[in-house]
């Protein structure tokens, strides 16, 4: 089995984000970007089917400037087996990844792909469920516990109410939560076997698939700052104010 | 208290490619895989390892520090799994030759490494450094068999080293080593004691190589009758697997300043019968053998400086942001909104970006000693880097106290608290000017051998070096100035007598120190790719760090007169 594992370059989650002062978007100039943490997750998970014998591919593929490929690199450190790197603009939104990723799925005849939930920098939470959709695949999404067998995946979700448990058929599309495992150090050997590993390069043309955004943003802006709260005196002072105030009880 | 370390991976990038010049580096023989992308992919990498595994480690090792128990080292908690992690991820082998399984990657960029280890964790860096060093060794004196034996786990951080030299009353003089070395069936019976072994037992790694300096029966006295002799805790079958436990054992853990996670041994050998050692290098030959490892580890505690300091003016900086005191125009300011405050940081600041510098441009001409394609280069390389190595080391190490000293400073009464994690940065910078030749060894050395060096030849090929570049750079006049005083202070010091040039020897090296450091930032000041903060880095060094420094000139100049022992009578 093949395994896709698509991956973002996103702004690092340890930097404090600004937003441009014109409030056209996040400032991404200067800025530590790095790889997705949940699609980091997803690379371990793929890296780890593989080493327990359910794949003998992983195919990382990420979308967007030429800068992407480093985040490929990182993949292939990990234990990708190769890249593809669609070469496009840097705010291509969730529908066209999604249409870009089933013509890549139409190439390369994966039979899972493995992705983060949501990509950290607008976590719109989207292009898995839309490219199951595309494809008419099962998908699985905000995994935490995953088990194959038999051409089935067995996995635990995490939902509001706990977790919830599920089968789906395969070929699928996984989308992983933060708690499903955690990602290896990419080792200097295999950073330098990186390098050797085969990056193909292709563009939304190749495709067929137009990357025009269709959304538009018309704004964006820090949030509020938070009003400084008050202190109260006991619970009962505190239950009349959430009734009275705050109207939520 | 804040005590995470984020890698300031821009500014090294930026001082390995403009002012160590990598790039020409990584196009000499056997680098051309060391590409711009790789070096990238590999410093992340290593930032990681540093900052998420073993910077939350240090203050654990602090507080619990290694035990001996029933005859046996156990390292902190924590330190076994982070080893594991970093032998791993092949960590160890980045530096050394493929032919062993290491990565052939440039020293340059495992000076820039290095660094991103001592400044998370320098009692675990303790430990790899000393495994690097005996690695040295072997690839430069081990027969064929013995590298066989040895390299191929020690690169892969299986296995690690340990330097067995000082005895009690064999310190900084080791012509009074008194352990002795007996030949045997099929190698070396070694018997003696020896201190102030880091890291000489450990729960961290399947098997430890000592190399341990020793006395053959028919040896010479004194310095040249020393022999150096590979004792492992573990003597390997004839597959090389660990076998037979030697005769060897940890006595005693000292009781230190710092450092608490690296266990410092008292070892005793041959308490049982005789410990088993096999000879590396020539009898008689040892401290020559010696010093090739020691002249690396000599870089590497100039490195340990960089890193202690870096650290420490991250958590000061921090600190200063976050501390809030008295009013500015009415309003409550953080710290930082003191002028002192702020030349503190900005000495710590300055004085760390001259350091970092020194350290990547002196690896630079360590590399092309080992491996440039003329061997008139290689050996001008090598020349420049016998110049330098006391200077990182000295110069890099004492700024690394005053830094330390800065960052408790800035915290003020807190800083006197061990919870608030900088004292122990204070406390652990104190052995750097100690260790591996105390900073008067080094000065002397400086002074003595190798402003000597090739008929005194050593040190102008610098100078003009220098005198050549300065113009181009900004602030060419406070530069010009600068090397002035710095080529008046070296005739002095070649023309002076023995007594004379060891009575200038550390104020010298600082001299030489805090000018080359002017230079290096002035090298970065005059790149295009320079970030913005850079130039006011460079005018700060220049105004607040360089003058106090030109005044050692006259220090230079006073000779040893007045170190007169009359005013030290008893």
């Amino acid at each position: 089995m093949r395994i896709l594992v698509p991956v973002k370059r996103v702004v690092d989650y340890n930097v404090k984000i600004r937003v441009k002062a014109d409030g056209s978007g996040v400032d991404t100039a200067n800025v530590k970007m790095s790889m997705n943490p949940f699609d980091e997750i997803a690379c371990e998970q793929a890296i780890r089917l593989k080493e327990a014998g359910h794949a003998e591919e992983i195919v990382a593929v990420s979308i967007g400037e030429a800068k992407c490929q480093e985040t490929l690199r990182t993949a292939l450190a990990m234990g990708a087996d190769r890249g593809i790197h669609v070469e496009a603009p840097a705010d291509v939104q969730p529908l066209a990844v999604a249409k870009m990723l089933r013509a890549i799925v139409g190439r390369e005849q994966p039979g899972l792909v493995v992705m983060g939930k949501q990509a950290i920098d607008d976590d719109s939470n989207q292009t898995g469920q839309m490219l199951a959709a595309l494809l008419g695949w099962a998908q699985a999404t905000f995994i935490s516990k995953l088990e194959l067998a038999d051409g089935r995946a067995v996995v635990a979700r995490e939902v509001d109410e706990g977790l919830e448990r599920i089968e789906v058929t395969l070929p699928a599309v996984l989308t992983v939560d933060l708690r499903l495992n955690e990602p290896r150090y990419a080792s200097l050997p295999n950073i330098m076997k990186a390098k050797k590993k085969p990056i193909d390069v292709l563009t939304p043309g190749d495709l067929g698939v137009d990357p025009a955004p269709r959304l538009l943003y018309l704004k964006v802006e820090e949030p509020p700052r938070r009003q400084a709260g008050v202190k109260l005196g006991s619970v009962d002072e505190l239950v009349t104010k959430l009734k009275q105030d705050a109207g939520v009880i | 208290m804040s005590t995470a370390y984020r890698p300031p991976l821009a500014e090294m990038r930026f001082v390995l490619d403009e002012v160590a010049g990598l790039r020409t580096t990584t196009q000499l023989p056997g680098l051309e895989h060391a590409t711009p992308e790789i070096v990238d992919q590999v410093l992340l990498a290593a930032a990681r390892l540093a900052s998420e595994v073993l910077a939350p480690l240090n203050p654990v090792g602090d507080r619990t520090g290694s035990v001996l128990e029933n005859g046996v080292v156990r390292t902190p908690p924590g330190f076994r799994e982070a080893y594991r992690q970093f032998a791993d991820g092949g960590w160890n082998g980045l530096v050394f030759p493929a032919e062993w399984g290491g990565q052939d990657l440039p020293w340059t960029l495992g000076a820039a490494v290095a660094e991103m280890w001592n400044a998370a964790n320098m009692t675990f860096q303790i430990c790899p450094l000393l495994t690097q060093a005996v690695i040295d060794a072997l690839l430069h004196h081990g027969t064929p068999e013995q590298k066989a034996v040895f390299l191929e786990p020690l690169v892969g951080g299986r296995w690690t080293g340990a330097m067995g030299l000082t005895e009690p009353q064999a310190g900084t003089d080791l012509g009074a080593i008194r352990t002795r070395a007996v030949p045997d069936r099929d190698g070396y019976r070694i018997f003696g004691q020896k201190i102030y072994i880091s890291y000489g037992d450990h729960d961290m790694a399947e098997n430890i190589v000592h190399l341990v300096l020793a006395r053959l029966p028919d040896a010479p006295a004194g310095s040249r009758g020393l022999s150096l002799f590979i004792v492992p805790k573990l003597v390997p079958d004839a597959q090389g697997r660990p076998a037979r436990r030697n005769d060897m054992r940890p006595l005693k853990l000292e009781h230190k300043l710092g450092l608490h996670a690296s266990p410092t041994c008292v070892m005793a050998y041959g308490e049982d019968g005789g410990a088993t050692g096999l000879l590396l290098g020539e009898p008689h030959a040892g401290l020559r053998c010696m010093f090739t490892m020691v002249n690396k580890a000599r870089l590497a505690v100039g490195h340990e400086g960089l890193g202690l300091a870096e650290r420490a003016y991250q958590q000061a900086l921090t600190y200063a942001h976050e501390r809030v005191q008295g009013r500015v125009a009415g309003r409550p300011v953080a710290i930082l909104a003191y002028p002192d405050v702020r030349r503190m940081l900005l000495t710590m600041r300055a004085q760390i970006a001259a350091m970092r510098a020194l350290a990547y441009w002196t690896a630079g001409f360590v590399d092309r000693a080992a491996r440039a394609a003329d061997p008139d280069a290689r050996a001008a390389a090598a020349g420049r880097v016998a110049l330098l190595t006391p200077i990182v080391k000295a110069w890099c190490t004492d700024r690394a106290q005053e830094i330390a000293a800065l960052a408790v400073q800035v915290h003020g009464g807190m800083g006197f608290i061990e919870e608030t994690g900088v004292a122990q940065h204070y406390r652990e910078a104190r052995i750097l000017s100690i260790y591996e030749g105390t900073n008067g060894v080094q000065a002397l050395d400086l002074v003595a051998r190798k402003l000597a060096q090739d008929d005194g030849r050593l040190p102008w090929l610098l100078l003009e070096e220098l005198r050549a570049e300065v113009p181009r750079l900004p602030e060419a006049p406070a530069l010009e100035r600068a090397l002035a005083t710095l080529e008046t202070a070296t005739r002095t010091v070649q023309a002076a007598p023995e007594e004379v040039r060891a009575a200038a020897s550390t104020p010298y090296l600082r001299l030489i120190g805090q000018v080359l450091g002017a230079f290096l930032l002035g090298r970065g000041a005059a790149s295009a790719q320079a970030p913005p903060y850079w130039g006011l880095l460079h005018r700060f060094y220049l105004r607040h760090l360089l003058p106090p420094a030109l005044a050692l000139g006259e220090v230079v100049a006073a000779g040893a007169d007045d170190l007169d022992p009359a005013a030290l009578a008893p």
